[in-house]
């Protein structure tokens, strides 16, 4: 442990970056391995699950703690000097939630080409934060994203409206981490759902409170090359098991014509379920077929378009820019942090094609479909998931076996019940528990201080009190965090929406409200004052109002733009009024002008100072 | 106007130019491509449907290798017209 003393002198620790990660990761295949010996050994399947869960948030805690900071611009911003690439592993982990992980393959292995609108979306993002925001956004040296707004258009109204939209965005998505967090250690741990939601809160926080985005910083680190690993092992193991080599991301092109081909053995498509389950269901959609009509193809752009500009403006990810030493290492950055995300989300269709086939395939020894019932209720996969409701069996047609429209299954447990599936040991089924945590802890970490932040830095001490001192305003902020993480755990433990709905909403109350006014403060000078609150209000205002005459008021909705993709009315009608007010009103004076234009060159110090 | 300020200028427009050069792309590759979707798929590419795989794959790789070139672009723009940050 004596290298983690570097944490407070900065240049050796940043230098050391990675031999200690080296060494970390290293650390963890060790105890991988450690954990398959025991289990040869006989060590029980719940004792493995407890111990990687238990060992992985210990090390995060630890990092958390070697972490602490009583500085301004540590506590904020990591005391800007993240390098690129481990920025943007950080990024991967703040990016990559529990929906991603855990229900991503899923959503493919039920949804088909049609759910890949995910996968665009959620990668192509990056584009527009690279080009419009990023590297502006670290050249003007702000703390949070309101503290861009609030200095750009000048005012503190402005300023409080993007902590409004900060706060609606961010809370909608932190309540569904913690949900994940909860299931995953309800599940691992083998305690309520109620207490698990608490036990993972307490994971977060010690992350986080003490070193702030520093803390975060490391610990995102650490949890991105946990989650990586667990992802990537499990479909390497099969596709080698199956014969398709060890990089099945390109190779698996055989594998999705096999399944079009058991799709007409099976029926796939035609064979309607004939009951419907509660939570679970049958699959009915073609794997790589895409709907074949001008209102699919509409559904598709517009789905990747509300996930792209949601990105775009979502705090807890720009401000992850805020941290690097230069605006030409925020540009490398988002590169890397796409690089880092990538190789996540190019295997996750591989991951739902794999595990089709090994269900489908009469060929593999694991398929079901087609199999006497008998025999597939005696698998012990079955059973186990069978038990907790997210998987059932019915034979509607009393012949004995099992049809695809007689297989109901929830689509979330693709992932973690792959490695049961492919029969793999149970090492791995422990390993993906842990990595399901580390990406729901990472992500919930990094929200909890994007509200925290805008909360303490915006609102109390730019607002309420801009006399605090350093001291104050750190504690000020480490209560509001505690505050924050309770309030989510309590909304997370009513359950009250699904984990992936509450992700597509919190992407498109963040693009209705902040997308344009962050995009124009930039790109034109001209964008106002009254304009910027304009496109936040109307923006954030007709985004709610479609989502809830859609969703609650059964409204018709216009043109297919249903509950996930209300974003698109909100940031339409965001644009146009921050267009028309802006023009409507008189120009920004010659300060402001003069203040974008400043922004717009890497060239010189940051518009902000460095503690502010 | 000033040799400084006439650097700004060119630098903001080739700036302006690279993005609206980027964008045009992440367009084609978010949106155009997907709205062709099932003609695609008649096409195989590596043996995939190549209306799947873009989704699946081919835009992604595209995404990550246009934000390498982006930075490198970038980088090069402010050396020219000496914008860059003295590090």
């Amino acid at each position: 442990m004596a290298m983690f003393g570097d944490f407070k002198t900065k240049a050796g620790f940043i230098e050391n970056l990675p031999k200690i990660y080296g060494i970390y990761t290293g650390g963890f295949v060790l105890f991988i391995l450690l954990m398959a010996v025991l289990e040869q050994m006989g060590l029980g399947s719940d004792t493995i699950g407890i111990l990687f869960v238990a060992f992985t948030i210990f090390i995060y805690a630890l990092i958390g703690w070697l972490s602490r900071t009583m500085q301004i611009d540590a506590y904020y911003v990591a005391g800007r000097q993240v390098p690129p690439v481990f920025n943007g592993m950080a990024t991967g982990a703040d990016w990559m939630s529990g929906a991603s992980f855990v229900a991503m393959a899923g959503g493919i292995y039920m949804g088909g080409h049609a759910y890949l609108a995910f996968v665009v979306g959620w990668t192509g993002g990056y584009v527009l934060v690279a080009t419009l925001m990023a590297p502006y956004l670290r050249k003007f040296g702000c703390y949070t994203v309101p503290d861009f707004i609030g200095t750009r258009y000048g005012g503190n109204f402005a300023r409080l409206c993007a902590v409004l939209v900060l706060v609606i965005a961010s809370f909608t998505y932190v309540t569904a981490q913690i949900n994940a967090t909860g299931t995953i250690a309800s599940r691992a741990l083998q305690i309520p759902f109620g207490v698990g939601v608490w036990f993972g809160l307490l994971g977060i926080l010690l992350c986080s409170m003490l070193g702030g985005m520093r803390a975060v910083t490391w610990t995102q680190v650490a949890q991105y090359i946990v989650l990586i690993i667990a992802y990537l092992v499990p479909v390497i193991w099969m596709s080698n098991k199956q014969g398709f080599g060890v990089i099945p991301q390109l190779v698996y092109g055989d594998a999705v014509a096999r399944i079009g081909e058991l799709e007409v053995l099976h029926q796939v498509g035609t064979l309607k379920p004939a009951a419907t389950v509660a939570g679970v269901s049958a699959l009915t959609v073609k794997h790589a077929t895409a709907a074949d009509s001008a209102i699919a193809s509409f559904r598709f752009v517009t789905l990747v378009a509300c996930m792209m500009l949601g990105t775009a403006s979502l705090p807890h990810i720009l401000m992850r820019y805020f941290t690097t030493p230069s605006v030409r290492d925020a540009r490398r950055s988002v590169a890397w942090s796409l690089f880092f995300i990538f190789l996540l989300y190019f295997t996750a269709p591989a991951l739902a094609t794999f595990t089709k086939l090994q269900v489908l395939d009469p060929n593999l020894a694991t398929s079901i479909i087609g199999k006497s019932i008998a025999d597939v209720n005696a698998l012990e996969w079955i059973q186990k998931w069978s038990n907790v409701g997210f998987l059932k069996i019915i034979d509607s047609n009393g012949d004995g076996i099992l049809q695809i429209n007689e297989f109901f299954m929830r689509g979330d447990i693709v992932v973690l019940a792959t490695p049961e599936i492919a029969g793999l040991p149970y090492v791995i089924s422990g390993l993906v528990a842990a990595g399901g945590m580390a990406a729901a802890m990472s992500t919930a970490d990094g929200l909890l201080l994007a509200i925290a932040n805008a909360l303490s830095h915006d609102l109390y001490y730019k607002m309420i009190d801009p006399k605090a001192d350093v001291r104050h305003r750190l504690i000020v902020a480490r209560i509001l965090l505690v505050a924050i993480g309770a309030a989510g755990a309590i909304v997370a433990s009513f359950r009250l929406t699904g984990i992936l709905g509450a992700v597509a909403w919190a992407f498109c109350f963040a693009m209705s409200g902040l997308f344009f006014p962050l995009v124009l403060g930039v790109w034109w000078k001209r964008a106002n004052r009254p304009g910027a609150i304009a496109g936040m209000l109307v923006g954030l205002g007709v985004g709610t109002w479609y989502l809830y005459m859609v969703r609650f008021a059964g409204m018709e909705p216009w043109y297919g733009l249903d509950h996930l993709r209300f974003g698109i009315v909100g940031a339409a009608a965001s644009l146009i009024a921050m267009v028309v007010v802006s023009l409507a009103t008189k120009e920004p004076d010659a300060e402001t002008q003069a203040m974008v234009e400043e922004l717009r060159i890497p060239k010189g110090e940051t518009i902000l100072g460095s503690t502010h | 106007m000033s040799t400084a300020n006439s650097q700004k200028v060119i630098h903001w427009e080739r700036t302006r130019r690279l993005m609206i050069t980027h964008l045009t792309i992440w367009f084609i590759f978010s949106f155009v491509v997907h709205w062709f979707a099932p003609q695609l798929n008649e096409i195989a590419f590596m043996h995939f449907p190549l209306g799947f795989y873009m989704a699946a794959q081919g835009s992604l790789v595209v995404f990550v290798v246009q934000l390498f070139f982006f930075a490198k672009q970038q980088e090069k723009i402010d050396r020219e017209c000496g914008m860059a940050e003295d590090l």
